[in-house]
């Protein structure tokens, strides 16, 4: 069952939850308070060429939600097109309940938005580009110097704070970056590939930032070319492969669909890998490679069992190694492809 | 609300032109060293029946507001890949605010190296015969080439792929005086060029400037550099604005 929208096109997916209330001439939809960003059978192209090819997802008010895809997936065209950066060729995008299309101003004074590359201004210092945003936002009231140092304080930024943000490391341009995304407490954050090029430490280091703020009650549209990234921060998922979704979820309802993490063993012989075969029959049997996949979940107790029911039979693998779902396992299993061949 | 909006950014424009030592070179230090070079070097070499550092300031002034295009449309071009422009679009900073910044500063880099190039022109033996109303009408004629130009260079900043392409594509404004008569005149150059120096807009211009300071403008050519001026700001502008709204 389908109702209605506002421009007579039928809506699909999230808006079959929602009641209609028809009161004379005013029509209340109930439901969105709930739903921070409402997106239904979303296009767009650029010529020819098809980036979106109709998407539909919802993101509850207070949660995380992770579009998940190689390089020219659609990424960044869905983060503009919600951000009215960019206007839509087919569907609806309602964000903090207002269309995209028709009160983009609205929109405007709901989000935040952190590009893909480090929006910061490098001629200026950190506590400039703070200051700036403080200026030009309209939502800020109070005291804007107060803002400014309690955004470096937060970022650990105020030691820098007076030096220009060429100066600053990658993980530093983006914690300003995001810094003065807060100006002005947008209850929607959008983040697109916020830790891409960052080393190991700065991205934890992000991933912290942005739980912090779901705890404050913000809602988040991230968007990543990690799994785990998703994993570690998202309460919802969707997967976007040549501008559809191919599939949506919690991380653990995309894990179920994807090859588990899974322990390899190699062996020096054909005769040995029959005998270990025979012993682990859930294995999968890769003979060119004389190796035996066991599924499991990568934890030491399940490891040592399968080390001591080798031990039991004296078998002994030369090699052993554990195997984590990655990126581009979660592609094949959903697309038939790698993300490799997306990546170009 | 957008008239503080404009003024926020033009102080941020300021700001990049006080810390960025090579758009102050570029912008006030190249027209003075070309001065120097053409004045000193070539100048006795040419013949243009007048002292040649009064003939060729009015076309060195003009060169002038050139070589300041190259920053602007490189600033222009870095807020724009960088998604600085995306970021004011978000906070719903207008398009006004954001591009009328750049050009003014722009502007006002071209009256800064102006006024030092005249300085120094001073210093050479420059004696022209404007009076104080000629003298006005020179400034007047700079600020409307100026934003002229400036609104050009910042579409051209707007559509260019990279900060790099943005700098490049601002080369034949900087190129195009010397095909004008800003240092010799029109009738000397080989038939083809010269026909083309004829028509050019930065000739009329050149001539405006050039007849003003010599304390007798020439009201036919006037009327055709203001003309050029507007087409080329309008132009300008209209590009400027529907390349802010589409890239993104």
């Amino acid at each position: 069952m389908t109702w209605p929208d506002e421009g007579g096109k039928p809506c699909q997916g999230p808006c079959q939850k929602r009641v209609r209330v028809v009161t004379g001439r005013i029509s209340i939809v109930i439901g969105m308070t709930n739903s921070a960003i409402a997106v239904s059978g979303l296009r767009k192209a650029y010529k020819d060429k098809v980036v979106l090819d109709g998407i539909d997802f919802e993101v509850r008010a207070g949660t995380v939600f992770s579009l998940l895809g190689p390089n020219g997936a659609g990424k960044t065209t869905t983060v503009n097109v919600l951000t009215t950066l960019l206007s839509a060729d087919a569907g609806t995008v309602r964000v903090a309940g207002h269309d995209v299309a028709s009160n983009a101003k609205a929109v405007r004074a709901a989000i935040g938005v952190t590009g893909q590359f480090a929006a910061v201004d490098e001629l200026l210092t950190g506590q400039e580009n703070l200051q700036l945003m403080v200026d030009l936002n309209r939502a800020v009231a109070g005291d804007g110097k107060r803002i400014v140092a309690d955004l470096l304080e937060r970022f650990e930024l105020t030691a820098a704070a007076g030096k220009p943000a060429s100066t600053y490391s990658g993980g530093m341009r983006r914690k300003l970056d995001l810094a003065m995304t807060l100006v002005g407490n947008p209850q929607i954050i959008f983040l697109d590939e916020p830790t891409t090029g960052l080393d190991p430490r700065s991205r934890r280091t992000m991933w912290s930032i942005i739980r912090g703020l779901v705890a404050d009650g913000v809602t988040v549209f991230l968007t990543t070319q990690y799994l785990e990234e998703a994993d570690q921060l998202a309460d919802r998922i969707a997967v976007l492969d040549k501008g559809r979704l191919v599939a949506q979820g919690t991380a653990d309802e995309l894990k179920r669909q994807i090859p588990g993490t899974h322990i390899r063993l190699r062996f020096t012989t054909a005769a040995e890998l029959d005998a270990a075969a025979r012993v682990l029959t859930d294995a999968t049997r890769d003979d060119e490679a004389l190796a035996l996949r066991v599924p499991g979940d990568g934890g030491t107790k399940s490891l040592r069992a399968l080390l001591d029911r080798l031990d039991e039979y004296s078998l002994s693998a030369e090699e052993c190694s554990v195997h984590t779902p990655d990126l581009d396992d979660v592609f094949l299993a959903l697309t038939g492809h790698t993300t490799e061949v997306e990546a170009k | 609300m957008s008239k503080s909006h404009s003024l926020v950014m033009l102080r941020r424009n300021f700001k990049h032109i006080a810390r960025n030592p090579t758009s102050v070179f570029n912008a006030v230090l190249m027209p003075i060293i070309i001065m120097l070079m053409f004045v000193y070097m070539f100048g006795d070499a040419f013949s243009v029946g007048v002292d040649y550092i009064d003939y060729a300031t009015p076309g060195l002034i003009l060169l002038a507001v050139c070589y300041g295009l190259g920053a602007t449309a490189t600033a222009v071009n870095s807020d724009m890949t960088k998604g600085i422009i995306n970021r004011f679009k978000v906070m719903d900073v207008s398009r006004g605010a954001v591009l009328t910044g750049h050009v003014i500063a722009s502007v006002l880099t071209n009256v800064i190296a102006i006024a030092a190039l005249i300085g120094v022109a001073f210093l050479l033996g420059f004696s022209p015969a404007a009076s104080l109303p000629h003298w006005l009408g020179v400034v007047g004629m700079i600020v409307l080439l100026g934003f002229a130009a400036g609104w050009l260079t910042v579409a051209l900043g707007l559509s260019a792929k990279s900060p790099e392409t943005a700098g490049l594509a601002a080369v034949p404004l900087v190129m195009l005086p010397f095909f004008s008569s800003a240092i010799v005149p029109a009738e000397k150059m080989g038939p083809g060029l010269r026909q083309f120096a004829e028509y050019q807009p930065f000739t009329p211009i050149i001539e405006t400037m050039r007849g003003l300071l010599n304390g007798a403008p020439d009201t036919t050519d006037a009327i055709v550099a203001v003309a050029w001026c507007v087409v080329i700001a309008l132009v300008g502008y209209l590009w400027a604005r529907s390349t802010f709204k589409k890239r993104a």
